[in-house]
């Protein structure tokens, strides 16, 4: 019923888990921050992240090292960002339609692989929850925050690093520069070509870990299509979160919090029809956009492929 | 001048520097053909000619832009190879691009440093670049605020903000690719005040330009391009405007068009106290009234950002009026779709030629029928005549003298004067019987100016009725035959051709009524 959801329990609980599934959501983000920074738009992300898990998951099942699946993981988002980076960059592709193709090879080979390796569902034990010394111990918060695995910390410890290289390095400048105006940084030398393969293949690799926190530190298992539409919202929150790393950060939470809303809406048998409660995020997705995305300005050069005249 | 070979920002000078017969081409264009060029310390050499003579090709070969095919660059006398803008930035070349190279969205600080190997290794040093930037600035005498994002600047602002890149960079030499055509008159007289520093500090400038009083002004040589070819290099002392405009068109030039004697007949455009809104929310229009007749040319002179926009776009069914009239032939039209207004032959040449005027990325012969693409002959139940269009493209590229490789090239591919040409084929060879025409000439040579001005008093000729929007009041005293001055949203007079000095426009721009002498109240 509705009044159970209300205990402090039931809250610490949605909270709890809102935190933990933002991870996901995190990481892919940032990594399409920084291509978006730079000018790429990159819609494969979801096939990036299906990849990902998957890698994970299999690397995982057959070595038993989380860390040599979550290592696959990154190896294989880094490659697709590769194959990402070679059509945009050097093809100039129209970067919407290729990543479409992106996302559509993920989709397609993850599933391919899991019939031909897997076929059945299995499942892993995923990255143990870690508690932080002392900090753990406070009531609510302790679980909240501190009782979680090692990637949700470090999805959240991405948010200010991600701000520190965009904002505090040379390299921050170039990409920001690339993203704005290319013409300007190639005329003082930035490679233009070269800071967009590194922020494409960084946002592979993050988006490939993306992937493994849901298959092996979150669900810990792997089924088709299992991101169900993550990667997209990844990129919209990214416009959410106007380009800058704490704005996809409220994004992110505002929309794991729905998930996780709905979730124990679902286990606490609040009679709403589950098909709506599942809705919600993706529902939540459009709103917010049509409020937000007309007021903030995307990286000029957003989707235009850059050539030096003549 | 300082005996030391040290300028001021403590780079070596550049004493002289040489470009020997260079010659670049293009597909279908010979750009630079054999062309000697060369500037010394403590001089600014001025590079004149017609929009495509090939002054940018040759500096986009100083600054390693473009590779030439022929011919050798020596600095201080010994032969160098730039390939890159980084060879050039490294021998002490710095360019300032006709568009800014700026990132909007960055501080002067960011936009200084990017590129740059920093001080603190992977992190950005902006404090470092900051004071720099602040230590050049008194140097030069160029006021500029490091931590200021660049979309707050000026356009004058944005210039300095490039001067300092180049200088930063440690530029002994600065090629200028015509930095004023983006400047207020006022900007330029500070442009040229830190022009004349740096050439007394040592530093050698090409400063590129059509202008010709500039030139006069600011340039101790001169040399003129055309055709890809060197006229010649002169003392500028030793030559006077005239010589140098023949040398650059190639013939003699006339400054004053022949205007011819019309007898103004009906009315064709009247506009009765209209109002209307600006984009920033005030009033644009407050109550224009004003009239042009058949044969007659009215000018509106005023300063920039009086009402001039408002007025063409309200008249060409662009912007929607609160209250007024205006009429065509006696008709009221106002707030009429502009394709109502094209059919009762309502022509406009648009301030904005490369955003309103055109479509960058049609070929010629598409943006010649933008307005009757509808119509027959050019289709016919919804198919497009390509034959007719051809026909039709062919015949007004030849008629308007339109310099283009074929019909089909993109509009967006031709230099400035040959798409306002393309846009006066279109608006002026359907005979229409108004015509609004703003800033017609701004940006354009002197050839494509002189071509311009002599199409719209041919239109007078003919008898249509022209409201020429000009803040050249050159240019609105060699061709209105009233002149009407517009300041804060009003006409505050409208004077006959003879009755208007410079000086009493000048008052009227000001909001001074000459006879009453205190400003109008707001």
């Amino acid at each position: 019923m509705i009044s159970d959801l209300f205990s402090v329990t039931v809250l610490i609980g949605i909270l709890a888990s809102g935190i933990r599934l933002a991870t996901p959501y995190l990481y892919a983000a940032i990594g399409e921050t920084f291509s978006q920074k730079s000018g790429v738009l990159n819609l494969g992300v979801e096939g990036q992240m299906l990849l990902g898990a998957f890698a994970a998951f299999y690397v995982s099942l057959n070595t038993g090292s989380l860390w040599l699946g979550l290592l696959t993981a990154m190896l294989v988002g880094a490659l697709m960002g590769l194959a990402m980076a070679y059509v945009t960059v050097n093809l100039q592709a129209q970067q919407g339609i290729s990543g479409i193709g992106f996302y559509l090879f993920g989709l397609g080979m993850s599933d391919l692989l899991f019939q031909r390796l897997m076929g059945t569902v299995e499942t892993v034990r995923g990255f143990p929850k870690i508690y932080i010394p002392f900090l753990s111990d406070i009531p609510g918060i302790g679980e909240i925050f501190f009782s979680q695995n090692i990637l949700v910390y470090g999805a959240y410890l991405l948010v200010p690093l991600a701000w520190f290289v965009l904002n505090k390095t040379t390299l921050g400048l170039k990409i920001r520069a690339v993203g704005e105006n290319p013409d300007a940084a190639d005329s003082l030398g930035v490679n233009v070509g070269r800071i967009r393969y590194f922020t494409i293949i960084l946002g592979g690799t993050l988006s490939g870990i993306a992937g493994a926190s849901l298959s092996i530190a979150l669900l810990n298992v792997f089924q088709q299509n299992m991101t169900s539409g993550q990667g997209f919202i990844a990129v919209a929150l990214v416009y959410f979160g106007a380009w800058r790393p704490a704005g996809v950060l409220g994004g992110a939470l505002l929309f794991s919090m729905v998930n996780s809303l709905q979730l124990w809406m679902q286990v606490k048998s609040v009679p709403i029809p589950s098909d709506i409660a599942v809705m919600l995020p993706y529902v939540l997705t459009i709103l917010v956009l049509v409020a937000t995305v007309s007021k903030v300005r995307a990286p000029s050069a957003l989707t235009k492929p850059f050539e030096r005249e003549n | 001048m300082t005996e030391s070979n040290k300028l001021p920002s403590g780079r070596t000078r550049i004493e002289s520097l040489e470009m020997r017969g260079i010659t670049k081409r293009f597909p279908g264009v010979l750009a630079n053909d054999r062309v000697d060029f060369d500037v010394r310390a403590g001089e600014v050499h001025a590079l004149l000619g017609e929009n495509g003579a090939g002054k940018s090709t040759l500096m986009k070969i100083l600054y390693g832009l473009y590779r030439p095919d022929e011919g050798e660059i020596l600095v201080n006398g010994k032969a160098v190879h730039i390939a890159s803008p980084t060879d050039a930035i490294r021998l002490g070349i710095g360019m300032i691009h006709q568009h800014f190279m700026l990132v909007p969205t960055m501080t002067v600080a960011e936009n200084v440093a990017l590129g740059l190997p920093s001080s603190r290794g992977a992190l950005t040093d902006l404090d470092h670049v900051s004071k720099r930037i602040i230590e050049l600035a008194d140097i030069y005498g160029l006021k500029i605020d490091p931590s200021a994002y660049v979309w707050q600047l000026s356009v004058g602002q944005q210039q300095r903000v490039e001067i300092i890149k180049a200088l930063y960079r440690g530029a002994a030499l600065l090629i200028l690719d015509e930095p004023t055509a983006v400047l207020t008159p006022q900007e330029v007289d500070e442009l040229f005040a830190i022009m004349r520093q740096m050439v007394k500090d040592g530093h050698a400038l090409i400063f590129i330009s059509h202008k010709l009083h500039e030139v006069v002004e600011i340039s101790h040589r001169v040399t003129v391009l055309r055709d890809g070819r060197k006229i010649g290099t002169r003392p500028t002392s030793e030559t006077t405007k005239q010589d140098l405009a023949n040398w650059m068109v190639g013939r003699e030039v006339g400054f004053a068009p022949e205007r011819g004697e019309t007898i103004p007949g009906m009315v064709r455009l009247q506009l009765e106290n209209v109002h209307c809104g600006s984009d920033r929310g005030t009033p644009g229009l407050r109550g224009v009234s004003l009239e042009v007749r058949s044969g007659e040319i009215l000018g509106i002179a005023g300063v920039s950002g009086n009402g001039q926009r408002e007025l063409a776009e309200t008249i060409t069914g662009l912007r929607k009026i609160t209250s007024g009239h205006i009429r065509l032939e006696g008709q009221e039209v106002a707030n009429f779709p502009p394709a109502e207004l094209t059919e009762r032959m309502l022509s406009y040449i648009p301030e904005e030629r490369m955003r309103d005027g055109m479509i960058k990325d049609f070929t010629v012969a598409e943006n010649l029928i933008l307005r009757e693409h509808h119509k027959r002959p050019f289709s016919q139940n919804g198919f497009l005549n390509l034959r007719s269009i051809a026909n039709h493209a062919d015949q007004l590229i030849k008629t308007y003298r339109v310099k283009t490789p074929s019909r089909d090239t993109l509009a967006k591919n031709l230099s400035g004067g040959n798409i306002q040409k393309m846009v006066l084929a279109r608006e002026l060879s359907r005979k229409p019987r108004v015509i609004v025409a703003a800033q017609p000439t701004r940006g354009l040579d002197i050839g494509a100016t002189e071509y311009v001005r002599a199409q719209l008093l041919q239109q007078r000729k003919q008898g249509a009725a022209i409201l020429l929007i000009s803040e050249d009041l050159d240019e609105i005293l060699a061709l209105s035959d009233r002149i009407a001055v517009i300041y804060e949203g009003r006409i505050m007079d409208i004077l006959p051709r003879d009755e208007a000095t410079p000086e009493k426009l000048g008052l009227l721009m000001a909001g001074v009524h000459p006879e009453e002498g205190a400003p109008v109240v707001k």
